[in-house]
């Protein structure tokens, strides 16, 4: 009976109803939809981070990650291989690579970059690069002297595909190890930065140049779901003595995008509370007016033996319905907008510098995350609610005689 | 005029607890947009400032195709020509020299490539901060010669300390080998990872020495005495430069140019910043909608007999809008002042986001925040409040024109 009730009492005013119902479906569809766009970017960051070269977990030698030189190598890989074999989940990759901070230079041109050493058949299923080269060809695994570089640098060196570059690096032995090298192919990166930082070699090459032997500097892993990272960190680090093997998580890797995640977290709970607060006004004088307007009608019900506690679970029905209808709309337009723009994304090349600049990708594509639109939809339910509880306690306190008396 | 002010007073009292509740509405919008507003208008300042006083400057002159390319061929071959012309300038409140070399610094263990850049220490001061994050032994002075200030991070990676010696190794302007021995003199940290992991700093005339510069530097950096000025030297800088040499074209960049990402990235935030705003005041404009719905819902027989009794429908629709204007008004005045005073609290005391000085160090923005108010922190939002809600009031003020006072007075 409530419910019919209920059902009924908010359409006796329909404008007013839809109005503030209206109020809730906007700030619904807006917590759906931005925090989707939030978790887009986040999302991306996060994929950006892992496929540029870091994987979800790293091997190296006790303490490369502090000083990345090449006398921190993993001379002897075959350990690490059989450890990695025994703890690996099966659906899991991993490559080994050489990398060590290099200078590339042509005739006219010199800069900084990391010089990688990568098995490219291994690598292609675990880093961007595979799928990456734009111009020229991927490397072949017995090329022992291409060279794959990124657009951005092939562009500051004036050069092209076919030419010439000379990589310097200190071998093991401490001498300035130097050697030519064709670039075969070009690739294309999310960032600029990554396009001028890393160059590729195949991994036979670099362990020449460097006289490594067989020594590499890191193994990348992947995993095929994200929650057993930990785990397989944890497997790893007691399957491989810590005096010469240090295992990293990329949320330890990538200190930066763990931090702006931390950040967007709070920040997406933050708009929920702010866009309840703002509607939460509405929604409280709403059903305030609607009850004053029956003052009488309650004295009534009052006088006829209604309880108070079943007046206030009356007005709280009104309420229930009224945010259970917004947040029905509200949540479909939320789903809408996202399916809409999921396919494409939202292209903000024209803003690419900028978009480097705070280590986002150039185009966003929204994710919808079940914990944001279970918790966008409690706060919206249960507060919305616990503020109606005000004008149904009104409501309840209603004496018949007074009430009656009320015109 | 005044008997339908004190009307509209009165009837807003008339129901207190509604007209409370809906000014509250506007005044949590109008503090909440003015706290975010002032907050986000003065990270961008401080980011900014903080940002170019590291390296950029306000303004560069360099050669034309030096900044994408950044080859040591392209140099402005007599500094004091260009220098001749900022000294003109008015606005102008600093300028100094540099030149830049991409070279191979090894210590006894280490080898990194890294930009060594020639300093005039004098002048550097008024420019940059470079003297401030000195956090190790001492800034450079204009007569040392093979001294050098490293980058903390570089200073790491090549595992040295002060006093030690470092050899630099690169190409001059001629195409010759650039080479010389330097000593550790002092080691900085700006915070900007990037930089701090890949620059050496030397004087100018050791960096002319070494790498054959015959006077030559690659860019004249200048700060004007605000960023608003910047403009205007710039406009007076191009004309200045474009007299000069014609076979080595020279231009005047300013930070925006110079730092695209960093105008681009602060469009992006403000852009993104407007679009949660918006939402929000629109989520409070039809929260209050139906407060100014109600007049029709509730006073139909009120608004009839004052129709009866000779008020024209203009006037119904002039005493509505006086109602809600107050409401607003009332609303947004107190949003300002509670605003202002939280907003004034932060920035006399900093907010500190917890855990996340990391990222902002990277952004160049200070551990420490103050959200900066401004006419315009304060201005921008309450008018989009007080637009937005005046919208939202004109639907009922019109509508009560269309009242028929028979009808109006019969319904309860």
């Amino acid at each position: 009976m409530y419910f019919r009730l209920g059902w009924r009492n908010i359409w006796r005013n329909p404008r007013r109803t839809l109005v503030i119902m209206t109020a809730v479906i906007i700030g619904v569809w807006s917590m759906i939809f931005l925090g989707s766009l939030m978790r887009g970017i986040a999302d991306q960051m996060v994929r950006n981070g892992i496929a540029t070269l870091t994987g979800h977990i790293q091997v190296h030698h006790n303490g490369y990650r502090n000083d990345p030189v090449i006398e921190n190598s993993m001379t002897d890989p075959e350990a690490v291989e059989t450890a990695l074999k025994r703890s690996l989940p099966p659906d899991s990759r991993w490559s080994s690579r050489v990398r060590v901070n290099a200078i590339a230079s042509n005739a006219r041109h010199s800069s900084g970059v990391t010089l990688v050493g990568i098995d490219p058949q291994r690598e292609t299923k675990i880093s961007f690069i595979g799928g990456a080269v734009i111009q020229g060809r991927y490397m072949n695994p017995d090329s022992r002297n291409g060279i794959v570089v990124g657009k951005a640098l092939v562009d500051k060196f004036k050069t092209k595909l076919g030419r010439k570059l000379v990589l310097m690096s200190r071998d093991t032995d401490g001498e300035i190890a130097s050697r030519a090298f064709r670039i075969v192919g070009i690739f294309n990166a999310e960032t600029e930065a990554t396009e001028k930082r890393f160059v590729f070699v195949t991994l036979p090459a670099a362990q020449q140049m460097l006289k490594l032997e067989k020594g590499i500097s890191e193994v990348s892993v992947t995993l095929s779901s994200q929650q057993e990272v930990h785990q397989v960190a944890h497997d790893l680090r007691a399957g491989l003595p810590s005096d010469k093997y240090e295992i990293h998580t990329w949320q330890e890797l990538l200190p930066l995008v763990t931090a702006v995640l931390k950040m967007y977290d709070g920040f997406i709970y933050l708009w929920f509370l702010v866009v309840f607060i703002a509607m939460g006004f509405g929604i409280v004088n709403t059903i305030l007016m609607a009850v004053f307007e029956r003052i009488r009608e309650f004295g009534l019900l009052n006088a006829l033996g209604m309880k108070p506690g079943w007046i206030i679970r009356e007005v709280l029905t009104e309420s229930f319905f009224l945010l259970i209808l917004g947040m029905l709309i509200g949540n479909s337009l939320g789903f809408l907008s996202f399916f809409a723009l999921s396919g494409n994304g939202i292209d903000l090349s024209s803003l690419a510098a900028g978009m480097e600049y705070f280590g986002m990708s150039r185009v966003i594509y929204p994710i919808i995350q079940g914990k944001d639109v279970v918790m966008a939809n409690l706060v919206v339910f249960i507060l919305g609610l616990v503020v109606s509880l005000y004008p149904a306690v009104k409501a309840a306190r209603f004496t018949p005689v007074e009430a009656l008396a009320h015109t | 005029m005044s008997i339908d002010i004190k009307m509209a007073w009165r009837n807003i009292w008339r129901n207190p607890r509604r007209s409370i509740l809906t000014i509250s509405a506007i005044a949590f919008a109008s503090l909440l947009l003015v706290f975010m507003l002032s907050w986000q208008l003065g990270s961008y300042d401080t980011m900014i400032n903080s940002v170019l006083k590291i390296h950029t400057g306000h303004l560069q002159v360099q050669a034309e195709g030096y900044k994408d390319k950044r080859s040591i061929r392209l140099v402005v071959p007599k500094p004091t020509a260009v220098s001749a012309i900022l000294d003109k300038t008015p606005g102008v409140a600093a300028y100094t020299f540099r030149a830049n070399a991409f070279s191979l610094v090894s210590s006894e263990e280490r080898t990194y490539g890294a930009m060594v850049v020639g300093i005039d220490p004098a002048r550097e001061v008024n420019i940059s901060t470079l003297k401030k994050v000195v956090r190790e032994g001492s800034y450079l002075s204009e007569e040392d010669t093979n001294k050098a200030l490293v980058g903390e991070l570089l200073a790491k990676n090549l595992q040295v300390g002060l006093g030690d010696e470092l050899v630099v190794l690169g190409q001059g302007r001629d195409g010759s080998i650039a080479a010389t021995v330097v000593k550790v003199k002092g080691i900085y940290s700006s915070g900007l990872d990037e930089f701090d992991r890949s620059s050496l700093h030397i004087t100018l005339k050791n960096f002319q020495d070494v790498y054959t510069m015959h006077g030559a530097v690659h860019e004249l950096v200048a700060l004007g005495k605000s960023l608003e000025d910047v403009p205007e030297i710039k406009k007076a800088v191009a004309t200045g430069i474009e007299k000069m040499d014609k076979k080595h074209r020279l231009v005047a960049l300013d930070w925006m140019e110079l730092m695209p990402g960093l105008i681009q990235g602060i469009k992006i935030d403000l852009v993104g910043g407007f679009i949660f705003y918006i939402i929000l005041i629109v989520v409070v404009a039809f929260s209050i909608l139906n407060t100014f719905l109600m007049a029709i819902f509730e006073r139909k027989r009120e608004f009839g007999v004052l129709m009866a009794i000779g008020t024209t429908p203009w006037r119904l629709t002039k005493l509505l809008l006086i109602e809600s204007a107050i409401i607003t008004m009332v609303g947004i005045v107190s949003g300002i002042i509670a605003g202002s005073l939280v907003t004034w609290y932060f920035q006399v005391h900093g907010i500190v986001i917890s855990g996340a000085s990391e990222l902002m160090k990277q952004f160049g923005i200070p551990e420490r925040m103050y959200p900066q108010l401004s006419v315009l922190s304060v201005s921008i939002g309450s008018g989009l409040v007080l637009v937005i809600t005046f919208l939202t009031a004109l639907y009922p003020a019109l509508k009560v024109r269309r009242l028929r006072p028979v009808e109006a007075m019969r319904s309860v």
